[in-house]
């Protein structure tokens, strides 16, 4: 394989709960991301995927170093992100960028796109000189498929899939090597998520890019991801190669959530085989002892509750997962 | 477990009572009146469901297909939206020209609906008993006590753990899954014989997803209710549904079983709509794209509203609007609906 262009080890992001209204006391913990390691190797995508509360928008923003890890390292090409003086800190951002999800609230209604795409220019002066921005933003909106002459417009004139190809320009405008795409097609009708994710594969191949793609759409994940990781209330449980993820998931949530995504073909009822999970995921704030999947795991047994299982490759799992009795398992039954 | 059982649905076209359909939708038209312009929301919807059955209504933002299950609910927003013509007939009498009282009757005991969003859709300064046994106390007469042993009742049908205990929560203090069931219990409380689901799991994981949907399949099953699901999810549409109608631009583009729509789409907005799905079981490499935008409504194209994204457009398409046409046992609005059919 490639080199590895991102690193992360450990990463560990705990939030308090604060009680009182003046003094305030810290109660608790909400463990939102607790322990995560990968690798992002150069030119690949790195799929995401996870329920809502598994901590996998907090993993982007610890990522983007919009928030500050409790514990844990961030290396971007061997040197440690959370280390650096601030100034180095700015110039490595532009290296790692972020596609959010809602293109709604993601762009400032009262700035034209021109201002928004240009607007990493003005923080970054030196990679562009001011006479020669105003090209530069045409050129990267003709390079998502926009129309270049659009520039003066305002983020209303424009609809969600444009949208989003504006927060994509952005996102590009700096060249970076990686972006970290948060749940960027889920706010979209089907018809447009496909010219998103196209744009997204096509961008790739022309600069090179490694991404993060965070989504809970398993199916968006598999047509565009190399790898894929799988999240559980702040912990990675599987970590694998698409086809290992998907035709031969070894962890017990891994196998449930994939037999839950309805398959659309009718004639897949009758030899569809769903794993029910009971109940709902714990409060992250107080997870349940050894493996955090528990509580909701037909295969449960003591040993569950007081060990945690390492995300790790055993005899029965040819690729990392977090389970005491992983076992391959084909739940998707693919074509 | 899930359910494989092939169900008791009336076959299509089966008339159950002399006179027509538990519930026929016809002609509708509806329009949004703003002061940019009027927009055509709903252009000649016509559809039925039979007691049994589950219909669904698939279409993307804008197609019209919720503002459909709003008039039939009567709780369209007037104004700006008004009904401009059309007919929906429950149990063989105009909704929209009975009397206000009689109308009232018939939401919750005869058609009730269960909204996407169950945390705006239930009041927050009540508590979950409170609001379920309103629709007794107000509907029925029943005491205050009797109310809440009804709600018990109707919450332990859902699935909800302690229901006794749970009545006195507020919905905030429910998870989203548990929420969606509650507004659950409540649509069934009146024994409505025709359910509406609008985009009921839309804002839920797919484990909850799926046991939501199961939830919903065995109540259908069980009060042999009519089901209408409005939806923009092929997914679960092919795991749930009877029959399907394809909405795009307030129109019915094509109607079908799910086994054939699936097997062979007859209209170039269905086939590309399936096309550009991303498949958990199927690993492409390109997804094949709708060209353009959906159209605004304030400003339809001529001829058939598909044409400009169509890739199978010709000249006919820019004049002449194709009207939904029976093709053996399903219907297609396109002018070469013959010739997809036909196709290997």
């Amino acid at each position: 394989m490639s080199e590895v262009i991102l690193e992360v080890r450990d990463l560990v992001k705990h939030f308090p709960i604060r009680q009182g209204v003046l003094f305030k006391k810290t109660v608790g913990q909400i463990k939102a991301v607790d322990g995560v390691s990968l690798d992002l190797y150069k030119g690949e995508t790195l799929g995401i995927v996870g329920e809502s509360g598994c901590g996998k928008s907090t993993l982007a923003k610890l990522l983007m170093n919009l928030e500050t890890p409790t514990a844990g390292s961030i290396r971007y090409q061997g040197r440690d992100v959370l280390r650096l003086s601030p100034g180095d800190q700015r110039r490595l951002r532009r290296n790692i960028q972020l596609v959010m999800q809602d293109p709604y609230t993601s762009l400032n209604p009262r700035m034209t796109v021109g201002d928004i795409v240009g607007e990493p220019f003005e923080i970054h002066t030196d990679v562009a000189p001011k006479g020669d921005r105003r090209r530069k933003v045409q050129e990267l909106l003709d390079v998502v498929g926009l129309n270049p002459e659009h520039i003066n417009r305002y983020p209303h004139q424009f609809s969600g899939g444009q949208r989003q190809r504006i927060g994509i320009a952005r996102a590009l405008a700096l060249r970076p090597e990686v972006i970290v795409c948060d749940e960027p097609v889920s706010a979209l009708d089907v018809s447009i998520q496909a010219q998103v994710m196209n744009l997204l594969d096509s961008l790739q191949n022309e600069f090179n890019l490694s991404y993060i793609f965070i989504a809970h759409d398993l199916s968006v994940v598999r047509h565009i991801a190399d790898r894929v990781g799988v999240m559980y209330l702040g912990k990675m449980v599987e970590l694998g190669k698409d086809d290992e993820i998907y035709d031969s998931p070894t962890h017990p949530y891994t196998q449930a959530l994939l037999s839950a995504v309805p398959v659309p073909d009718p004639t897949a009822r009758q030899h569809k085989t769903v794993i029910r999970l009971e109940g709902d995921v714990p409060s992250p704030a107080n997870p349940p002892s050894g493996c955090r999947f528990r509580t909701r795991c037909w295969k449960a047994q003591e040993i569950c509750a007081t060990q945690e299982p390492l995300l790790q490759i055993s005899a029965r799992s040819a690729h990392p997962s977090a389970c005491h009795f992983a076992e391959a398992r084909d739940v998707v039954h693919a074509g | 477990m899930t359910d494989i059982k092939v169900n008791t649905a009336p076959v299509l076209g089966a008339d159950k009572k002399a006179g027509g359909h538990l519930l026929e939708v016809e002609n509708l038209h509806v329009e949004f009146r703003t002061r940019d312009g009027i927009a055509k929301v709903i252009n000649g919807v016509s559809y039925h469901v039979d007691a049994g059955e589950t219909l669904a209504v698939l279409g993307e933002s804008g197609s019209g297909k919720s503002v459909t299950a709003q008039t039939i609910m009567g709780i369209l927003d007037t104004p700006p939206g008004f009904v401009t013509g059309g007919s929906i007939r429950f149990r063989g009498k105009d909704l929209l020209t009975m009397p206000k009282d009689e109308r009232r009757l018939v939401r919750g005991e005869g058609i009730a609906m269960v909204f996407q969003d169950a945390l705006s859709a239930l009041n927050p300064v009540f508590t979950v008993g409170f609001q379920i046994s309103e629709l007794f106390r107000k509907r029925r007469g029943m005491s205050r006590a009797d109310g809440m042993k009804r709600a018990v009742e109707l919450l332990d049908q859902v699935k909800i753990p302690a229901a006794k205990t749970r009545i006195k929560d507020y919905p905030h203090q429910f998870s989203g899954g548990m929420r969606q069931r509650v507004m659950i219990a409540m649509s069934l409380a009146l024994d409505p014989e025709i359910l509406i689901a609008d985009e009921p799991t839309t804002a839920l994981d797919v484990t909850v997803q799926a046991q939501i949907m199961d939830l919903l399949a065995e109540i259908r099953r069980e009060r042999n209710m009519g089901m209408i699901l409005i939806t923009h999810d092929l997914g679960v549409v092919a795991d749930v549904a009877d029959r399907i109608a394809v909405m795009y631009a307030g129109r019915i583009v094509e109607q079908a079983d799910v086994h054939s729509l699936y097997a062979k789409p007859c209209h170039p907005y269905t086939m590309a709509l399936l096309d550009s799905l991303p498949r958990l079981d199927l690993k492409g490499q390109e997804l094949n794209t709708i060209k353009g935008l959906p159209p605004n409504l304030m400003r339809i194209p001529s001829g058939c509203a598909f044409h400009p994204r169509c890739s199978m457009v010709r000249d006919i398409c820019r004049s002449e609007r194709p009207a939904l046409l029976p093709i053996g046992n399903r219907a297609s609005a396109c002018h070469f609906a013959e010739e997809l059919v036909g196709r290997e």
